[in-house]
């Protein structure tokens, strides 16, 4: 889950990463406010989880309560790279002397944590990697043991930041990397990390990504989506603990295991069809999660048909053949579903098939079979 | 032979008096499997269908000579298991359990790095290994499988019983299939699992099966242009996935010009790998090569 600034700040502030004072709003009135009880020069910051705000109009200096109110006007309601901004954040605005970068992130290669740090900071720090890479220094740091006091010092001075910044920045290295272990973090990245000109060196941005599967030790990490623009199909899927990504095509598509979906998509494409979607039901399906995975299609306008490709392991073929029959008895299912099923219980499972009483079921052999079949039935030219 | 996993594997369950650990448990014993004990702190002495349960891992290994441990313990207690597991001496580790943290991952795979370096763990977030014949451990479905010449090895667990499957129905029986595991920290990878199926003498021919995300297909690809004489069929998923997107495995993603199945597949094709774009092909093209 990818963190809007501001949650990504507090999670910082939780563990003791200095960040600039700030507060959220969400009308000019609340921006007001907040520069007020801030004081001082303020920065206007939208809200959103996509980079390039700054570029794109997203970030705006406030000197009093009054011009917050007016840039906040200005950016709520915005469109940044197709994210509609719901929300600023109003910070003090720092004095800043030099900007840094400064990240955490698993390595999959190497299959250590990986430090990053550069004295070349507020900008693309990739493009940097690509035409200085001297300039970004990466270190691996063994999981088991963590980020040592003298691994992060290396790391300061490598990266040859200026030297009143040194103490401040191996400070703020260590805790990031604490939030990075501690939060279950996929990613904390601050870019730009400044030096200001009193001498602090404080995260003047955040960037984290969390690991869901980690939340089970963060009890309150899913209240951060309520925050988050979801469209209404992919929360429905979420609630209902299914994996779904919406896609733009017309034929839905319904599996079990990540790799078997993806697949699915790549036959539907080269029968010359489209996905509409990717759902994985996941291991274990049960009748519940087949029903459960068709009615978040059904409040997709766009599905003009539905292929459900089932190679049972730990999911048995019975219970999902089960899950089609209830919902054709259940639901008012309003396109063909093509149903391919092989693997654990396939046959008791094609046998609970044949109960059902509609022209709407299609079965199919073969996983070509099938995808060809759903296209047809999209009204596509199968190729 | 097989590798990995055989007639003398003797497999202790990990979460055997779980549903799900004993549904599979009992499968992989009705296979042939041998599987000779069960663990679950507190209920040592007790029995789930004839099988001993034990408190600990290390109890189980000294009582029965258990060899493999098959993990089906819940994620927040997964980590653990396998460094237990490993700690116990255990040859082979194979965890079913999918949805543990990266961060627990990456802390273990070091771990056994480190104290345990000759420890093979398969997964985690995978089926598990079949070798035909001899000794199923983890959740595949045994009847799709046969004895034979090729080894397979696969990050996708249903597109491993996809591609068995195809090599089934086309009389290609198999030496072991290998799920590895569609995580960004698998404790195995494909190159550990290709240099096993290049140095069995009864593996004629390889099936690997990717998909989008990280760079463990382009490292394969090196390693099989330098080491791996016999014939291999490839196919990677996800071509039509897009970018940014986490496509259900945690590994499975593409970030910015990385991890492409595209890149995948040209460098797998650089080392002479036969690619596919359609996974039900599979059979058919290794059949092709074989006789070829």
């Amino acid at each position: 889950m990818d963190l809007l600034e501001y949650q990504g700040k507090s999670l910082f502030a939780r563990i003791g990463v200095p960040v600039p004072e700030g507060k959220v709003a969400t009308t000019p009135d609340e921006a007001r406010d907040a520069a007020r009880e801030l004081g001082g020069t303020v920065v206007v910051k939208a809200q959103v989880q996509v980079g390039g705000r700054g570029k794109a109009g997203g970030i705006k200096v406030a000197a009093n309560p009054d011009e917050a109110y007016e840039r906040a006007g200005e950016i709520l309601g915005m469109d940044i790279k197709g994210h509609t901004v719901h929300r600023v954040w109003i910070e003090k605005a720092s004095k800043i002397k030099a900007e840094y970068y400064a990240s955490f992130t698993l390595d999959r290669s190497a299959k250590k944590h990986l430090g990053m740090i550069s004295a070349r900071g507020g900008v693309d720090i990739e493009q940097v990697a690509v035409t200085e890479p001297e300039a970004v220094v990466k270190v691996h740091i063994d999981p088991v043991i963590g980020l040592p006091n003298w691994l992060a010092t290396e790391m300061a001075y490598r990266a040859k930041l200026d030297p009143e910044a040194a103490r401040g920045a191996i400070g703020l290295l260590k805790k990031l990397y604490q939030a990075f272990v501690e939060f279950d973090c996929d990613l904390v990245e601050v870019n730009p990390m400044i030096l200001t000109e009193d001498g602090q060196v404080i995260a003047l941005d955040s960037k984290v990504a969390l690991d869901e599967n980690g939340f089970f030790r963060h009890k309150d990490f899913p209240e951060f989506a309520k925050e988050h623009v979801i469209p209404p199909v992919e929360r429905m899927a979420k609630e209902r603990g299914l994996n779904f990504i919406k896609l733009d095509g017309d034929v839905g598509i319904i599996g079990n295991g990540a790799g078997l979906v993806m697949s699915t998509l790549d036959v539907v494409s080269l029968v010359g069809g489209k996905a509409a979607n990717f759902l994985d039901v996941g291991g274990g399906a049960g009748a519940d999660t087949i029903t459960n995975a068709l009615e978040v299609l059904m409040q997709d306008p766009s599905v003009k048909t539905v292929l459900i490709n089932i190679f049972g392991g730990i999911t048995r073929g019975d219970l999902v053949a089960q899950g089609v029959l209830e919902a054709f008895q259940n639901l008012d299912l309003p396109w063909p579903i093509v149903v391919r099923l092989d693997g654990t219980n396939a046959t008791e499972g094609r046998e609970i098939l044949r109960k059902v009483q509609s022209e709407k079921l299609i079965p199919a052999a073969t996983m070509r079979e099938a995808a060809e079949k759903a296209v047809q039935l999209a009204g596509g030219e199968v190729a | 032979m097989a590798i990995l996993i055989d007639e003398n594997t003797k497999v202790v369950v990990q979460g055997l008096t779980g549903k799900e650990g004993q549904f599979h448990a009992l499968r992989n014993r009705a296979y042939g499997t041998k599987v000779v004990a069960g663990t679950r702190p507190g209920k040592g002495g007790e029995q789930v269908e004839g099988i001993p349960i034990f408190d600990t891992v290390a109890q189980a290994v000294e009582a029965t000579g258990a060899n493999t441990s098959l993990i089906f313990v819940p994620p927040p207690f997964a980590a653990d298991a396998v460094m237990e597991a490993a700690a116990a001496g255990v040859d082979v580790i194979v965890c079913i359990t999918e949805g543990i943290p990266a961060q627990d991952e990456a802390k273990v795979y070091n771990y056994l790095k480190e104290t345990t370096p000759d420890t093979v763990l398969i997964g985690p977030n995978c089926p598990g290994l079949i070798s035909p014949g001899k000794s199923n451990v983890g959740i595949m479905p045994d009847s799709i499988t046969t004895p034979g010449p090729i080894g397979v090895v696969s990050r996708s667990g249903t597109l491993t019983y996809q591609a068995v499957h195809e090599l089934t129905t086309h009389g290609l029986g198999q030496t072991t299939c290998i799920g590895i595991g569609g995580d960004p920290v698998p404790g195995t990878t494909f190159i550990d699992v290709l240099a096993r199926f290049q140095n069995d003498p009864e593996t004629k021919g390889i099936v690997m099966i990717g998909e989008i995300g990280g760079d463990a297909e382009e490292r394969a690809a090196e390693f099989i242009k330098e080491h791996v004489t016999k014939p291999v069929v490839s196919y990677i998923a996800g071509v039509t996935a897009p970018e940014g997107k986490k496509m259900g495995h945690a590994g499975a993603i593409i970030s910015g010009s990385k991890g492409t199945a595209a890149a995948k597949m040209e460098a797998l094709r650089a080392a002479g790998v036969t690619v596919l774009d359609d996974p039900t092909a599979i059979g058919e093209a290794m059949k092709g090569l074989l006789e070829g």
